[in-house]
């Protein structure tokens, strides 16, 4: 029938949108690094408050509990599995060792866009604000 | 014990298993995560097609409009535009909200009977407001996940991610040694309306005896495989967490074709790839069950067409002519014996 026309058409619109990741990629190929930093501080230390896998996946959570810690009642010190302690502070312990926020946090964050809100109340003391 | 949902839940069981065990004791990851993903997309797409061009080669000859006003008439007389079109605009106007506002489900009546034995029609509005919330919250989570697909992620996906997590919605809690948050990463409303919905509809398929009584295994199974992808997505992102550099160095493999090496493939969580399994199940699926309503909506013969069958004559393409032996010629035939047998003609001789 005569309406078979507006079917193909319709095909069309509809795989045009279907495949937006496909051709969306075509035109930016080169992929920004995405990969955090390490920086000579925290290459050094060898370690983080906890292990890697643990930081990669669960790195906002020990950060909401230390700020709940810290601003709620008033403890400061952390401590974890390998018997050292910290001092929960993003400013100064976690910048202390990862030293750039552009090359450590935003990295990934700017991949997988996650628009983190520690940057509404913190400040980078390297980023010109 | 329905077995048509019992069957459907341990279909989609067995399924997640399968990506479970075939990832985890099997190390099958480059067939779950690449080889299964695109089979699946490539099958989508054909099978699509292949419904969508057989619904166009259909011929639809007449107007079979499914009218709910009056019809357009003599002048004094109003006409429901909408609900009766009977021009190409107004028939657009009306496809538009079906589509986009689901008008003949708001339409949706409950017959029940009274106290006193009379059958009423009580106006049902639960399934067109669980429907809605089921579709939209659904688009914007198909949406947001172009997020593992982009990159840099265009501002309008961003956009979306900001509004669907406005609300800051933040527990803190200890559950057995081990702190429990939800609301980090923050919290999209989607995915929770999604699931929502998804229970909605199907516990309305188990618990209203008349709609338990017309509901399929094909009914239920795609209703528990949206659980189970909702399910695992939700679980992923607020419990178990996940490592989303590496799935989106995976994704964005997927959609650039090179794929990333097979550490990448190794490190990603079993619940990915139930999640990402189930998903291509729900792909392949799609094009050969009820799922297809997403093409069919536009196509459906009863809403895309306007009434104006007795304003134009519309005649069938494939009409054969056929054969018609008039009065007048019969009697030309047969005067001689009709005189004779003195039956009444309209012509002497």
């Amino acid at each position: 029938m005569n309406d078979k026309l507006k079917v193909i058409a319709g095909l069309i619109v509809f795989f045009a949108i279907f495949s937006y990741p496909f051709w969306n990629n075509i035109f930016n190929k080169e992929n920004p690094e995405h990969k955090p930093v390490l920086s000579a501080e925290a290459e050094k230390a060898k370690e983080c408050v906890r292990s890697k896998d643990y930081m990669t996946k669960e790195h906002m959570q020990l950060l909401d509990i230390w700020r709940d810690k810290v601003v709620r009642s008033g403890e400061r010190v952390y401590k974890y599995g390998n018997g050292k302690e910290y001092n929960m502070s993003l400013s100064n312990t976690c910048l202390g060792c990862h030293t750039s926020k552009a090359e450590f946090c935003d990295r990934c964050h700017d991949y997988a866009s996650v628009k983190p809100y520690c940057w509404d109340c913190h400040i980078d003391p390297k980023e010109n604000k | 014990m329905n077995g048509n949902y019992i069957f459907s839940l341990i279909t989609v069981v067995v399924l997640g298993l399968l990506a479970f065990f075939g990832t985890t004791v099997f190390g099958l990851q480059y067939l779950f995560g690449v080889i299964v993903p695109y089979a699946c997309v490539i099958w989508f797409v054909f099978g699509i097609l292949k419904r969508m061009l057989g619904w166009a080669n259909s011929p639809v000859p007449f107007r079979i409009t499914t009218t709910c006003g009056q019809q357009k008439s003599l002048p004094w007389i109003k006409q429901n535009r909408i609900d009766n079109p009977s021009t190409g605009i107004e028939t657009i106007i009306r496809m538009i909200l079906e589509i986009v506002l689901f008008r003949s489900l708001f339409r949706n009546t409950k017959s029940d009977i009274t106290a006193s034995g009379k059958v009423t029609y009580i106006w049902e509005k639960w399934l067109w407001v669980g429907a809605l919330a089921f579709h939209y919250s659904f688009l914007v989570v198909i949406v947001r996940h172009m997020r593992f697909f982009t990159d840099p992620v265009p501002y309008l996906i961003s956009m979306l991610e900001y509004f669907d997590s406005l609300f800051k919605i933040e527990f803190v809690g200890e559950v057995v040694g081990t702190s429990l948050q939800i609301g980090l990463p923050g919290f999209f409303i989607s995915g929770l309306v999604l699931l929502a919905a998804i229970l909605f509809l199907f516990s309305r398929r188990v618990l209203i005896s008349q709609v338990r009584y017309i509901s399929l295994p094909a009914d239920f199974f795609p209703l528990f495989l949206l659980m189970g992808i909702a399910g695992t997505g939700i679980f992923m992102r607020y419990f178990s967490k996940v490592d989303i550099i590496s799935i989106k160095e995976l994704t964005m493999g997927l959609a650039t074709f090179c794929i990333p090496d097979g550490a990448v493939l190794a490190g990603l969580s079993s619940v990915f790839y139930i999640h990402l399994f189930l998903v291509c199940i729900l792909l392949a699926y799609f094009p050969f069950s009820k799922l297809m309503h997403m093409g069919g909506v536009f196509l459906s013969p009863t809403r895309n067409l306007p009434n104006n069958s007795r304003a134009r004559r519309h005649i069938n393409p494939w009409n054969y002519p056929v054969k018609v032996h008039t009065y007048d010629e019969y009697e030309d035939e047969f005067r001689e014996k009709m005189i004779e047998a003195g039956l009444p003609v309209e012509k002497e001789s």
